[in-house]
């Protein structure tokens, strides 16, 4: 049986949000990719069928951050994606809001730079994502994040 | 060549200035310091605050050693490469980031033998000292671990979370 093939939404502030993202698009072989992220020139070889650029922002800077969720608001209703997927960081978070309201399926994989916790938008993001997951062991819980692995 | 980076969002003076000063000691010039808008600019070998994606990954891979912040985007292309790596983190306190989640990453890396790590600039420019002896700590395929990219694909083709 043949079906549609899930469209992907990955997306990611720069930096080591990116080169982790970027570590886990294996895992959406065969399904049709779409990627926003800060620095488009670096995300060459994602094999994305389209790559968007967004304005990154901390959540110290509302009125940049505002902005930010403006333009992931417009790629989220364009690509009206199957699939989220964000590294962080609070752009990400905003993101998978979006996704939430148009019925995406989201997931959220906190950076591996939070060891002792999680990042503050990693937290936020249980609300928003279906599957929310921390790359350290010790910070899993009952009820979320889980632990399935990391990006090493 | 050796690659000194303070990664892509704030200065870093604290690691150039050392490093720049172990080279002025150890009389090198073969250095590449990339420093944003750090206010000390390096004396020795050559700079630039920003490098486009597309050459700084060229740098990596010429880069005989990589000094760098402790970030996880450097840290993890340089153990792709396996590239010898040292890192030193960022301190809240001196204003070098706004949390000390580098101090727990460098901790980390130390921990699982994945990085050299120096905590402050007396560590590190010890370390500077062998930089040229300094050993690849293993190395990493291109892509996440099998079983966080199963969980993932499960997921994304309807399992549940």
């Amino acid at each position: 049986m043949t079906r549609r093939q899930n469209k992907v939404l990955a997306v990611s502030s720069g930096g080591g949000h990116w080169v982790q993202l970027e570590r886990l698009l294996p895992a959406f072989e065969g399904m049709r990719l779409f990627v926003a992220t800060v620095e488009p020139r670096s995300a060459g070889g994602a094999g994305a069928e389209r790559v968007f650029r967004i304005i990154d922002a901390s959540r110290w800077e509302k009125l940049r951050l505002l902005r930010s969720a403006f333009g992931l608001l417009a790629i989220v209703l364009r690509v009206r994606p199957d699939v989220m997927i964000s590294t962080g960081a609070a752009p990400g978070f905003f993101a998978l809001l979006f996704g939430k309201m148009i019925g995406s399926r989201t997931i959220w994989v906190d950076s591996v730079a939070n060891a002792d916790e999680l990042s503050m938008s990693g937290k936020k993001a249980g609300r928003v994502a279906d599957l929310w997951l921390t790359q350290w062991e010790h910070l899993a819980r009952e009820g979320g994040p889980q632990f399935r692995g990391s990006v090493f | 060549m050796i690659l000194v980076t303070v990664g892509g969002q704030v200065a870093f003076d604290r690691l150039v200035k050392t490093v720049d000063a172990w080279a002025e000691e150890a009389g090198r010039e073969d250095l590449f310091f990339q420093i944003l808008d750090g206010s000390y600019t390096p004396t020795h070998g050559t700079w630039q605050r920003k490098v486009d994606p597309i050459e700084f990954e060229a740098r990596l891979a010429e880069a005989d050693a990589i000094v760098s912040h402790a970030g996880m985007g450097t840290t993890l292309r340089a153990l792709a490469l396996s590239k010898p790596l040292l890192v030193m983190p960022r301190r809240a306190a001196l204003g070098e980031q706004r949390n000390d989640h580098q101090l727990a990453t460098a901790r980390r890396l130390a921990e699982s033998g994945r990085a050299h790590v120096a905590m402050d600039e007396c560590e590190l420019a010890e370390r500077l000292r062998d930089i040229d002896s300094l050993e690849p700590l293993g190395t990493i395929g291109a892509r996440a671990s099998e079983s966080l990219l199963r969980a993932i694909r499960e997921f994304a083709n309807g399992g549940a979370a």
